[in-house]
């Protein structure tokens, strides 16, 4: 093999790595800004917790990330001293929260998209990205069932509950699609986004028939996020998140 | 300084070992089965090797704290912690003696790892036992409870709430 086919696949994996990374992190942080305010103290826990799980694994990936990329970058940099065209979330998790339904949906969405996907990545020839899967996975099953008991408790539920269940899935139809749109490092390091997208079909069609709540008709993809093009979300995410370290650099607990 | 001669694993582990987990004070982190191993080379540089018990789980890096500080107090410098991911840590790794004490603490030790890891919806975990007055007849509140590690639940017979140590 070439040296410059093997730097390529290398840059690919920390791209691929920084996707993996970037869209927990974001999501742990929306989920963070529930603190305090959610409908009741266990939910509230219970998606505090979540977030942190979620910034357990984003942590996991970009401290691998900077092993591999070198030059003193550690995952504080990566988390902190990135602009918003660097970061390669998917649309999807920098949404605004919205209602309560709003944020269960996402969560849903993405914890069944994460379950599927750490599933392949038990068989990655890498053995660190197996080791976070490995470790994750078992977090995310408790993700994917408290956000889908919330979903078929919304969508079964009162009329109100119902309606709100019905405009979540409203909101976010166009931000489905990007999870199974291949990037190239998705499709360098050959993640069969396909197989993916079909188990989370069934998951998804399964829980909102137990819902009672119409699946989304998806006919546009929003994109780009993958590729450092976000919505103008992420700015004001990253505007809160980075503040510290932009005004202090350096600066430590 | 230690003789280099009297460095032995052993000797490492028995330091260690009775360091309280910084989370739930009542066991230790052997108890807790987080301390995967330790190992001494050439040159003497003791590496203590751990697992997170959950991948979030803040109390790791304290962990890693009171081990070097620990280690330091009994005259060894030379030392590192190492936090590794796999293999996956799992409630069967807790020791007898720490489910014994966790449920005097008042927390219900997790039962033993079951198929219920699995992402089918609204599954119940068998019956959890009332650390308080041993009833099976309890009830789960909230999946996610105080720290990552436990769910909350209540006792129907002396409706106790209390944690439950889930299964992993
Ligand atoms: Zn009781």
């Amino acid at each position: 093999m070439s040296k410059q086919h093997a730097s390529v696949t290398n840059e690919h994996k920390i791209n691929y790595i920084l996707y993996l990374a970037d869209s927990t992190l974001i999501l742990s942080h929306r989920n963070s800004e529930w603190c305090g305010h959610a409908p009741i103290i266990e939910q509230d826990i219970a998606l505090t917790n979540i977030a942190l799980d979620l910034l357990g694994q984003a942590r996991s990936f970009y401290q691998y990330a900077a092993t591999l990329i070198g030059n003193n970058v550690t995952e504080d940099s990566l988390a902190y001293l990135r602009i918003e065209n660097e970061y390669k979330n998917l649309l999807l998790t920098e949404l605004p929260n919205d209602d309560w339904a709003n944020t269960i949906l996402k969560q849903f969405y993405f914890s069944v998209y994460q379950y599927y996907l750490y599933q392949q990545l038990l068989n990655n020839s890498d053995e660190q990205i197996v080791a976070i899967a490995n470790k994750a996975i078992k977090e995310v099953v408790y993700h994917v069932r408290w956000s889908g008991e919330w979903v078929v408790r919304l969508g079964d539920g009162t009329a109100e509950s119902h309606q709100r269940m019905k405009n979540a899935i409203e909101n976010l139809k166009n931000y489905i699609g990007e999870m199974f749109i291949a990037a190239d490092f998705e499709t360098a390091l050959q993640i069969d986004v396909n197989n993916i997208q079909q188990q989370w079909q069934e998951k998804v069609n399964a829980t909102f028939a137990e819902a009672t709540l119409p699946l989304p008709e998806n006919i546009f993809n929003h994109t780009g996020g993958k590729n450092g093009v976000h919505t103008e979300y992420l700015g004001y995410i990253l505007t809160e998140m980075q503040y510290l370290q932009r005004t202090y650099p350096n600066a430590v607990w | 300084m230690v003789n280099e001669n009297n460095i032995s694993i052993a000797t490492i582990w028995s330091i260690i070992e009775t360091i309280p987990d910084p989370e739930i004070p009542v066991i230790t982190l052997k108890d807790l089965g987080v301390i995967r191993d330790v190992k001494i080379d050439d040159d003497n540089n003791i590496e203590v090797i751990i697992t997170p018990t959950y991948i979030g789980c803040p109390a790791v890096d304290m962990m890693s704290m009171q081990i070097m500080q620990e280690l330091a107090e009994h005259g060894y410098k030379n030392t590192k912690v190492t936090k590794i991911l796999s293999p996956a840590w799992t409630t069967d790794w807790l020791s007898e003696e720490g489910k014994k004490k966790l449920k005097a603490y008042g927390i219900a030790p997790p039962n033993q790892k079951q198929i219920v890891c699995t992402p089918d919806l609204f599954q119940q975990e068998e019956a959890v036992q009332c650390p308080r007055c041993d009833s099976y007849h309890t009830k789960m509140i909230a999946r996610f409870g105080s720290t990552p590690c436990k769910a909350l639940y209540q006792c129907n017979d002396c409706k106790e709430p209390f944690d439950y140590f889930k299964c992993h």
